[in-house]
């Protein structure tokens, strides 16, 4: 007796039995499926709105990241001093070290007039210090005097720039301070703003004219070619003061992240949208399963009569359970495609269906189902044939 | 000796509510013989047969059945008497999202050393004994009354068990389809020296028997 035999055979019964019943077979693919899209658009919408969130860290081109150890995230820092920043010059493995300011700031809508507030990034252009090919063209012009670029991915609110660009005006205010809009770039939004510009260093120091240039928000440096980041970055820990906490791209990345999904409560609510989901969803599986047992107890007591023991029935029901989770996954899936589809072609939110995501929905379906079927075996013991005959 | 029963007693309930169903039975069945107990509702003959078949436990006296002491067994002791008992249901008691077929195979599932194959053929050739080679692949809410309880009995026949236990098997036929039935039972049956208990009160299908038992107030009357 193999273990393909003891499984096969318990999981072929419930097989036929499930699809002798039609409509409850269909009731029962429903609910799994209405628990795997809720599950999927959960996950979906928490895993873009993250991504979102990290979209200027994630275009930031440099190997280690300086911030204040009192920064919780980049949108709210603390400021340190820039000559914090050229003490890790003095490491031979550094090549070039660059200063980010960013503050909030109000943006006036060009077509409206109204404030709204949005973040401004300031850097010296020929830097490159974002990795954003239309900022990258405009780099020299952004070099002149009181010239901005917008952000195309921030909320509607802010006006469309870019037919009023090409419509000829790109004169507006930034904290009540007059600026040309040179062009535009895709960034994204973050839960902190909802919109971006990104300016010169100096421009950043007339737009608000209470910050000075020693003190910066965040400090990008960049290593020579074949240097080990892991390596400086513990030689770098030594020679820079301990209010300042250093950063690899993929820490500074997981730091912002980290920060949406605990600081504040979004991890929280998609989560629990997602716990809610398979709550359902397993509710419903049992429900299946309990009547199935208790219309199929009969049957059971028959069996049981010639011979089988407990153990198949166990089987049987984990095996029903695994079909439904299959069986409601797959078309869950499918809709879910679609649906992460129109959410991406409709609302603007990069909704990409990742390998990772599927296997964990089909984990989360799997486990729900096992849960059901583990509840639903107590109404097993109801099949005692010699109460039946 | 097949079936040994010594004094046994019975009783459902507990405490003032006991209410004794089997008072002493004593009855002893040899190899292949056809016993009909009969007597009147609540004499406790589906009591006796449930727990000769290994489905009930009785606590007290002696029931060696295929020289396994049932009285205060195991739950494996029962298990290995239900496997090599075949049990006809008063109700036929197929499984109704199975076609007939499939529903015989059911007593052959058990048993891993049989290829599918073994198990499709055994099960073919005895639906095909009982009359039903037309019928393998109708499920039983397509099968006449009769036609049920004959895969029923082809269902128990098939694993070729040592004892056939039969409750009330022709109490929802016709006598028309009740004496088909048990007939073929008995013919099966003497082919391969089955012995057989059977549970009835219709009088129309005594003459099947080798001997007649009449059970009556949990007490053996005639034997």
């Amino acid at each position: 007796m193999n273990i393909f035999d003891t499984w096969y055979f318990p999981a072929r019964l419930a097989w036929r039995q499930l699809i002798h019943d039609r409509p409850k077979l269909i009731a029962a693919i429903s609910g799994v499926l209405f628990a795997c899209v809720l599950v999927f658009m959960q996950l979906g919408f928490k895993d873009s709105l993250y991504a979102s969130a990290a979209s200027m860290p994630l275009k930031l081109d440099g190997d280690l990241f300086l911030v204040h150890q009192q920064s919780e995230a980049m949108w709210r820092p603390a400021q340190f001093k820039r000559s914090e920043l050229m003490r890790a010059l003095g490491h031979p493995a550094v090549a070039e070290v660059i200063p980010l300011y960013l503050s909030l700031a109000t943006f006036k809508a060009m077509d409206t007039q109204v404030k709204r507030t949005l973040m401004v990034y300031g850097f010296d252009p020929d830097t490159d210090l974002l990795d954003v090919e239309a900022i990258k063209e405009l780099k020299h012009a952004l070099r002149l005097k009181d010239t901005v670029m917008f952000d195309e991915y921030s909320r509607p609110e802010f006006g469309p720039v870019g037919e009023l660009l090409a419509s000829g005006q790109n004169r507006t205010e930034v904290n009540d301070y007059k600026v040309t809009i040179l062009g535009v770039f895709q960034l994204g939004i973050s839960f902190a703003a909802d919109g971006n510009i990104v300016t010169s260093d100096l421009n950043f120091l007339r737009i608000f004219p209470n910050r000075s240039i020693h003190d910066i928000d965040v400090g990008i440096i960049r290593l020579h070619p074949d240097t080990s980041i892991q390596q400086t970055k513990i030689e770098l820990r030594k020679l820079l003061n301990d209010f300042v906490k250093i950063y690899t791209y993929e820490e500074i990345l997981e730091h912002e992240l980290l920060y949406w999904e605990n600081a504040a409560p979004i991890g929280f609510i998609f989560n629990f949208g997602t716990i809610m989901g398979l709550i359902v969803g397993m509710v419903i599986v049992y429900q299946i399963l309990f009547t199935e047992i208790t219309n199929y107890r009969f049957e059971f007591a028959t069996l049981k009569a010639m011979g089988y023991q407990h153990h198949y029935f166990v089987r049987m029901v984990f095996a029903s359970a695994f079909i439904l989770a299959v069986l409601g996954f797959v078309p869950g899936f499918l809709l879910s495609n679609s649906l992460y589809y129109l959410a991406e072609s409709q609302i603007f939110i990069p909704m990409p269906m990742t390998v990772g995501k599927i296997v964990t929905v089909f984990v989360f379906i799997l486990f729900m189902c096992a849960i059901a079927g583990l509840l639903a075996i107590n109404r097993l013991k109801s099949a005692n044939p010699a109460d039946m005959f | 000796m097949v079936i040994e029963v010594n004094n046994l007693n019975f009783s459902f309930g507990s405490g003032t509510l006991t209410q004794p169903v089997l008072k002493g039975v004593n009855i002893t069945i040899q190899k292949g013989e056809i016993v009909l107990i009969t007597g009147p509702s609540g004499s406790g003959k589906t009591t006796l047969l449930t727990i000769i078949g290994g489905l009930r436990q009785a606590m007290n006296g002696s029931v060696r059945v295929l020289d396994k002491q049932l009285v205060n067994s195991t739950e494996q002791d029962k298990v290995k008497i239900r496997r090599q008992t075949g049990y006809i249901f008063q109700q036929h008691n197929l499984l109704k999202s199975l076609t007939a077929l499939q529903n015989v195979c059911m007593t052959l599932e058990m048993y891993h050393d049989l290829t599918e194959y073994e198990r499709q053929y055994r099960a073919q050739k005895i639906l095909a004994a009982v009359g039903l080679e037309d019928r393998f692949h109708y499920f039983p809410e397509a099968l006449s009354g009769g036609q049920r309880q004959r895969v029923s009995i082809a269902r128990a026949l098939v694993g070729k068990p040592k004892i056939i236990l039969a409750d009330e098997p022709t109490a929802s036929l016709d006598r028309q389809s009740g004496h088909e039935a048990v007939e073929i039972l008995k013919q099966l049956a003497k082919e391969s020296k089955t012995t057989i208990l059977l549970v009835t009160h219709d009088y129309r299908i005594l003459d099947v028997a080798d001997r007649v038992v009449e059970l009556e107030d949990g007490v053996i009357k005639t034997v």
